[in-house]
């Protein structure tokens, strides 16, 4: 017997609100009851029925608690949105605060700390004060919490009116409950301020662990995870702590699982007897087991915390790597992350079952499970040097099945398997070359491609092999062409005859004059003046021995494993990233160093400038900036310096010495720190995109009259997340010299929220200078991808499966398209893909897809008269967002 | 932090709100968009049940016709938030009578409004307990023996239940009769090679427990096991009776269990919530009895047949039998004709699940049915991939067999009346996630 409250929803006539408020001021009580659920259910499917406000307040009066309750549901929604009206309800409020049942008191506490209303707040300190020494624990658990709510609100109110002290009060008070809620809220309180306010002595710790057998099973976890950052003083403390906490391994609540473990890791780290060590390991194994048999959801957050541990205490579960098994019905993510740990608990011992299950995986039917199974396979023989040959032996089984992506994946795997080993196992080198015809993705290809030329001179017909791919030189992806480069310079080395010299040939011309990648065309020339001046030096650098592989793929670095290991169990345990990668918070310090005040600070204007208002808002279309300002745009060829030009022609005469740096030429960069400002020296940068890597390309400019050395550089929250993926890289620059570096730079690092924004903000320090702040524009289409191409049928598809409201357009009055072969040749170039074009009366129209990492594709739909001012583009995305970007991005690239 | 959601949205599939509730300020009010276009409306539904959208984060979950998203913006503990939804469900679930889904939310939706209001405060979870809340969160679809009393008088105590430390159980409880009845349920989990060893096979138990007890009983359960009668025998100095002993490689307690006297004493004592619950939950890998063996032996004859051979043997007791027996034996997408023999049962081929399914209603034991079977499939040049072979599945329940051989020695009550008891004890063993592969 359930009631039907469904029938609240099914008001569509016209006329609602009115007759609502109708009936909210009726006479008889069940109306007026009625009225509030409707008004309610309204407010669920996102009506606004903010103007009742008053009628609904005005129920408020009530002896009826399910009625009460309503109204201060609505009014935590709405408060907010009629701050002069909620006035009104204060009276009921502090009414209610000193009533008789301890329920409807604790109610009002509840409610009011909810409604972030100056005016409600004022009136609720007097309220608060007297709940948090209630005489029931309900009403002081409550207020409890309210403490931390309060001072979301307003910390310095809280600090002066003493309610941190009467929280801290509460600690010792006699309910475990009160007790829990009152380290919850003190743990938050002090993660937001940078005063030491909750310090945990060694007298509140043994307090609290006693009150942690008598507190509910969330109770337990709030006081884990608190006492979690108390250091002992020494190892015999922290196994008497840990002593006290391994009973809660025993629980069936997984998140008091998880916080006991955290626990229990930290204080391990103290722990020197290797007895205690290898005991408490013992014991922490079948409880991480058993979270396997929870819910989907919670097996993965538990395995994503499991290949942490397994990082710093690899023991604990060395012998349960069954476990871990993938089930056949278990869902993806679950399978994904098993996987994982099974690469990592893979040893001599269990090889030959785990390469087993690999093996029945690479059966299966998600094709991106197979094919981690088979990488995995490959990072096994990585890892294990004696099973080495057993896992090639399963590649090789996998390859003979012929399912074509897996023969794909296995080559990538095996490329690498002789990185590892080298001289060790070319014998199957014939057998990979059955496949040769079957590889369509340019990472087998490259990997291919990059065996035969490592092995040109065991491979008969290498020549042969390499020709077939040659015919198709131009249309290869980057990544080919620069492996087909490669190994045509090592088989023309390895064997100096006529084919191979013909071969070089037609590489070197395809590679430098007929393509306009950057990339391709100094390392094609390189290859070439090295290869007219001294064929030896050319031998030494490209078949120059290699330095042997690790496996270490997926390892993270021990400090950032330390932090992790400390967030067990939250989200930044999941997303193996430490929590400011991903969290903005506004935290006043007065003690931090010059850089990170620079990030902190201005990420402070920046989140409260769109308070609580996410990237994805759809409103920041509209935000989005004009493209005024001068863009830096996308290299078009390069000039041909004089000295390369001479090369060409083969002229010996005019021979550089190699040891000459090789600098990354380009057009010039535009100037973002003058020397003006910068004392001298000018910092020139853009964001620009090689092999698939977005990289920032600077130039260093000393002008001043000091050597300049110890440079770094730091990059602000950004709607990309932009980071330095290594340290930047600058000798030390002599007055008058200059130097020019490209940083690999990685995205989604730190992420800022807000409305999409082109803004960089960078930060340049060195070892005479203050620190240097500039602004820097990125361009979307750096970030386009060499993926981004889709087929014209999944373009359709995806165009008609995108809402209207998704469909963004801008006109280009002044930009001209004159020779549609060679735009479309450019914008291919720049990652943005042809698809199709149609008449449409005197116009073509033409349709384009690009994708941005994390999948996120754009389709373009380009109106123009050839050879006429004015381009109309179009264009659809799940992210219309990004829109404003875009188009800065394309006009950039038809104007280039 | 412990917060585990500053929001939490009830949607249906089609991404309709059915109720939301903003905990904190942190996270904006249209975050529910964000979620439908970002995870929703592309392929990433179901990739990944944790997702960074902007400067939030998404956990979703979904139940029956229901996802049930939560948006933190800080760095909140998942666990806490996935295993608060769960047990939330659980509390939903009890109150509407069994069902959860998008009808049942939209006739209860002032009711999960009122107890999401209760049992989460700023994001931070509190009590969960069913029994507590029923005390005095009542509304006329509560099917419970208080649902007469008026709602808005207070009920006596019941603040002090709330936060009490046996914060599952209410006081004064009065029956006639008092009774205890015990269910030991098993899942055998097993993965076998076509070969027929074994890869992966484990027991997971629970003991359910349904108390009718007066008063505040104190309860006192022993099983077989190993650590337990060890200790047993240590504290009385005498040496542990022969006979099977079980070890258990992990057992999980409700609440309810003193854990700490678990771990000194190795006793599971107890104040137990009335009615039923899960008392505790247990993990066994070693010597662990199959009930059954199946021996598949699949042969594919050229491109269009297939001949099945299947025999599974019983191996518990002659005297026992096992009921609901379902043998599912996949076969390629493009099968078209089949035919059988069985020795025992019914068999039929299932198109919409691509198996052959063999149904024995009552199975005894020591006896070995086998299922023979020819399929015929339609010949197509298309069909680039050979067939993945997914496993054999196996379903059944084995009444008064343990595959662990775990055994209630005893179960103690007391209680301050001293009232004398009556206490029931099942055995049932149920297939997990049998699998076989051929």
């Amino acid at each position: 017997m359930s009631r039907n409250d469904s029938k609240y929803f099914s008001t569509t006539k016209k006329g609602e609100i009115p007759e609502l408020k109708e009936e909210l001021n009726s006479q008889y009580k069940d109306k007026r009851k009625d009225a509030v659920k409707k008004v309610i259910a309204a407010m669920t499917v996102g009506k606004d029925v903010s103007s009742l406000f008053t009628d609904v307040v005005n129920c408020m009066q009530t002896e009826n608690l399910e009625l009460k309750k309503l109204v201060y549901l609505y009014l935590i929604n709405y408060a907010k949105s009629q701050p002069d009206l909620a006035i009104l309800a204060v009276n009921t409020f502090v009414k209610d605060s000193q009533d008789p049942n301890p329920l409807i008191r604790a109610l009002a506490v509840r409610t009011m700390g909810c409604i972030r209303v100056d005016k409600i707040t004022e009136y609720l300190c007097d309220p608060l004060q007297r709940c948090l020494k209630d005489d029931d624990p309900y009403v002081r658990k409550t207020a409890a919490i309210c403490v931390a709510k309060l001072y979301d609100i307003n910390a310095e109110l809280v600090e002066d009116r003493g309610f941190l002290e009467s929280l801290k009060d509460l600690i010792s008070d006699n309910n475990p409950m009160v007790v829990a809620n009152a380290v919850a809220a003190l743990a938050e309180i002090q993660e937001n301020s940078s005063k030491p306010i909750f310090e945990i002595t060694s007298h509140t710790l043994s307090k609290l662990l006693t009150a942690l057998n008598e507190c509910t099973e969330w109770g337990q976890v709030f006081i884990l995870d608190a006492l979690s950052r108390y250091k002992a003083a020494d190892a015999r403390e922290a196994e008497n702590i840990v002593e006290r906490v391994t009973p809660r391994l025993q629980h069936a609540n997984c998140a008091v699982v998880l916080s006991a473990v955290k626990m229990i890791l930290q204080q391990m780290e103290l722990i020197s007897s290797t007895d205690v060590v290898r005991n408490l390991c013992k014991k922490m194994a079948p409880p991480l087991v058993t979270l396997l048999s929870a819910e989907p959801e919670i097996q993965y957050v538990a395995l994503r915390n499991i290949n942490l541990i397994v990082q710093r205490r690899p023991t604990i579960l060395a012998h349960e790597i069954k476990v871990f098994f993938c089930k056949y019905n278990d869902p993806i993510y679950v399978k994904m992350e098993k996987l994982e740990i099974m690469i990592k608990l893979a040893s001599d011992r269990n090889i030959d079952q785990v390469l087993l299950e690999f093996k029945e995986y690479a059966t299966e039917v998600d094709v991106d499970f197979v094919r981690k199974a088979v990488r995995a396979i490959g990072r096994c023989a990585i890892k294990l040097e004696r099973a080495a040959e057993r896992c090639i032996s399963v590649l090789l089984e996998l390859i003979k099945i012929k399912v074509n992506y897996v023969v794909q994946e296995a080559i990538i795997v095996i490329k690498d398997i002789f990185r590892r080993y080298p001289n060790t196992y070319e014998s199957i080198i014939a057998t990979l070359c059955e496949s040769l015809d079957t590889l369509d993705e340019p990472e087998a290809k490259a990997s291919m491609i990059w065996i035969i030329g490592e092995y040109a001179e065991r491979i008969d017909n290498a020549d042969e092999l390499l020709e077939s791919f040659l015919e198709t030189f131009p249309e290869e992806p980057a990544q080919v062409q620069l492996q087909l480069l490669t190994a045509t310079v090592k088989l023309f080395l390895k064997k100096p005859t006529e084919g191979p010299q013909h071969m070089i040939q037609v590489v070197l011309n395809n590679a430098t004059v007929e393509t306009d990648n950057p990339d391709l065309r100094d390392r094609a020339y390189i290859y070439w003046r090295l290869l007219s001046t001294d064929p030896e030096a050319a031998k030494d650098v490209v078949l120059a021995e290699k330095p042997v592989i690790t496996d270490d793929s997926n390892q993270l670095d021990s400090s950032l494993l330390d932090e992790l290991l400390a967030n067990i169990a939250t989200l930044s345990s999941v997303y193996h990233k430490p929590p400011d990668a991903f969290v903005t918070r506004v935290v006043s310090s007065a003690q931090r160093t010059e850089d990170e005040d620079y990030a902190e600070g201005s990420e402070v204007g920046y989140s409260e400038s769109h308070p609580s208002d996410g990237p994805v808002s759809p409103s920041a279309a509209r935000q989005a900036p004009a493209s005024s300002a001068p863009v830096a745009t996308s290299p078009p060829a390069a000039p041909v310096p004089d000295l390369l030009g001479d090369l060409i022609g083969m002229d010996n005469n005019s021979i550089v010495p190699l040891d000459q740096p090789v600098t990354p030429t380009g057009p010039p960069l535009p100037v973002l720190l003058p020397a003006s400002t910068g004392q001298g020296l000018q910092i020139s940068a853009q964001l620009t995109r090689r092999d698939g890597q977005v990289f920032y390309s600077l130039l260093f400019e000393n002008n001043s009259q000091i050597p300049l050395d110890g440079f770094m550089i730091q990059f602000n929250k950004n709607t990309f997340g932009l980071a330095a993926a290594g340290p930047l890289q600058v000798p030390l620059l002599q007055p008058g010299t200059s130097a020019r570096t490209l940083l690999p730079m990685v995205m989604f690092q730190n992420m800022s929220q807000g409305p999409p924004s082109s803004l960089l903000q960078v930060a340049v320090k060195n070892n005479q200078q203050p620190v240097w702040y500039f602004n820097d524009k990125m361009s979307l289409h750096t970030f386009f991808t060499e993926d981004g191409k889709m087929e014209r049928a999944t373009f359709l598809e995806t165009w008609r499966s995108l809402p209207d409201s998704n469909e963004v357009s801008k006109d280009f009055p002044n930009l001209v398209i004159g020779s549609v072969e060679a735009t479309l040749e450019h914008l291919a170039a720049s990652n943005l893909f042809f698809i199709a074009k149609r008449k449409n009366a005197n116009q073509d129209v033409f349709y384009f897809s690009t994708e941005i990492p994390r999948g996120m594709p754009f389709l373009i739909e380009l109106t123009t008269v050839v050879g006429n001012p004015g381009v109309k583009c179009a264009a659809k995305t799940p992210n219309p967002e990004m829109s404003g970007l875009l188009f800065e991005a394309i006009e950039t690239l038809l104007r280039g | 932090m412990p917060v585990a959601a500053s929001a939490i949205y009830f949607l249906n599939l089609r991404g309709d709100v059915l109720i939301n509730r903003l905990y904190r300020d942190d996270v904006g009010g249209n975050m529910v968009d964000a979620f439908r276009t970002h995870i929703m409306q592309t392929k990433e539904l179901g990739t990944c049940p944790v997702r960074q959208i902007g400067g939030c984060s998404f956990f979703y979950m979904r139940i029956s016709n229901v996802y049930i998203v939560i948006v933190v913006s800080s760095n909140a503990n998942v666990a806490c938030a996935f295993k608060f939804v769960v047990e939330a469900v659980a509390l939903f679930k009890s109150y509407f009578g069994g069902a959860f889904d998008e009808d049942a939310i939209r006739n209860n939706f002032v009711l999960i409004y009122e107890l999401l209001d209760e049992i989460m405060d700023f994001g931070y979870p509190q009590n969960l307990s069913p029994e507590i809340l029923k005390l005095y969160i009542t509304q006329e679809g509560v099917r419970s023996p208080f649902s007469s009393k008026p709602a808005d008088r207070p009920v006596p105590n019941a603040t002090l239940q709330v936060t009490g430390a046996v914060g599952w159980r209410r006081e004064g409880l009065v029956y006639k009769k008092n009774e205890v009845f015990l269910d030991i349920v098993e899942s055998v989990n097993l993965l076998m090679s076509s070969k027929g060893s074994v890869l992966r096979c484990d027991v997971t138990g629970k003991i359910l427990m349904k108390c009718f007890l007066s008063g505040m009983p104190d309860l006192k359960l022993g099983l077989n096991d190993k650590i337990g009668l060890e200790k047993e025998s240590q504290l009385k100095s005498r040496p542990t009776k022969s006979g099977k002993t079980i070890e258990l490689d992990d057992v999980t307690f409700h609440q309810c269990v003193n854990l700490t006297r678990f771990n000194s004493e190795k006793t599971v004592s107890f104040v137990p919530p009335d009615g039923e619950f899960e008392l505790m939950k247990y993990r066994i890998t070693e010597g662990v009895n199959l009930p059954f063996k199946v021996l598949p032996t699949i042969k594919e004859l050229g491109r269009t047949r297939m001949e099945v051979n299947v025999k599974v043997k019983s191996v518990f007791g002659a005297k026992m039998f096992a009921l609901g027996v379902v043998v599912k034996i996949p076969v390629p997408k493009q099968t078209a004709k089949t035919s059988f023999t069985v020795t025992s049962g019914r068999a039929k081929y299932n198109a919409a699940i691509d198996c052959l399914v063999w149904k024995i209603r009552k199975f005894p034991g020591q006896t070995e049915p086998t299922l023979s079977a020819e399929v015929e499939l339609i010949s197509t040049m298309a069909e680039k991939k050979s067939w993945t072979r997914p496993p054999i599945q196996m379903e059944f329940q084995v009444p008064m067999f343990t595959a662990s051989g775990l055994r209630v020695r005893f179960l103690k009550v007391w209680e301050k009346s001293g009232y004398n008891t009556v206490e029931w004890v099942r055995y049932i063993t149920k297939a997990g996630s049998y699998e076989i592969r051929c």
